[in-house]
């Protein structure tokens, strides 16, 4: 079944959004990314949208209820790379994507996930967050 | 180019097929990026809509040639339950299904032309045009 891959390093969970997701497979990847923190104990997820062409109502649903969920799990989520074109159609479609932190690309997401966490382990090799 | 295609929409994956179609003719007709997100992003929320609420149903694509105008209407059919208040279905944030409640009214904002014609038990069909 088709899958949109999931990287851990380290404390973080990593995923590139590359192809133009259906709904089944959108929600695939929520479900797999809930399980994922719940099994590597992740304390962070980067969401890479910047292959993204568009954001929907349905995928902008998606996003928010990963970020929420996992809160829930105790892991922070940010979401980087949108197109000005998709920010700006975002915000005329109504949808503020509350309660999602964004930052313009990797780097600064990564950042963002360091800092959030006050500590120096995340993001850092660690060969034990598997077990 | 061509003047226009229409496509069914019986699964997700056709809601993907209607999206790179739209894409495509908006591509011909060089609109702007930022049109182009607006006309796709409006086209992914009704064929969305026609697969959920209709229970299928078809888009029609077409480009439109007026002299100096020249843009992409998109023509949403289903012959599902129909929606039997209309201005409520416009109100942001209304919704019967598990959404945000903001893909008609979203779709409005980000087009030019909106039309909506409903029947209780016969069907849907929605209208958007987008001028270059």
């Amino acid at each position: 079944m088709e899958r949109i891959a999931i990287l851990q390093m380290g404390h973080f969970l990593l995923v590139t959004i590359q192809v133009d997701m259906h709904d089944h497979l959108a929600m695939t990847l929520q479900d797999d990314l809930t399980n994922r923190i719940s099994k590597t104990s992740a304390r962070g997820v980067l969401i890479d949208i910047s292959a993204l062409e568009i954001v929907d109502s349905f995928i902008g649903r998606i996003l928010a209820n990963i970020a929420k969920m996992s809160r829930i799990l105790d892991a922070e989520t940010v979401v980087v790379g949108m197109q000005p074109a998709v920010a700006i159609t975002l915000v005329e479609l109504g949808l503020s994507l509350k309660g999602i932190r964004t930052a313009l690309n990797v780097e600064k997401g990564m950042a963002l996930l360091r800092s959030s966490l006050g500590d120096s382990q995340g993001g850092s090799m660690d060969g034990d967050a598997e077990k | 180019m061509q003047k226009n295609e229409i496509i069914s929409i019986n699964s997700s994956s056709d809601v993907v097929l209607v999206r790179q179609a739209v894409r495509q003719f908006a591509v011909e007709l060089a609109f702007s990026l930022i049109n182009q997100t607006k006309i796709v992003t409006g086209a992914s929320e009704l064929a969305r809509n026609t697969l959920e609420h209709g229970g299928g149903g078809t888009v029609n694509i077409e480009a439109l040639d007026r002299g100096t105008r020249r843009g992409l209407r998109l023509t949403f059919e289903d012959s599902g339950p129909g929606i039997p208040d209309i201005e409520l279905a416009l109100k942001d944030g209304f919704t019967t299904g598990n959404g945000l409640g903001m893909g008609l009214s979203g779709t409005k904002r980000l087009v030019n032309e909106f039309e909506i014609v409903s029947r209780v038990g016969e069907g849907t069909r929605i209208t958007i045009t987008k001028w270059k």
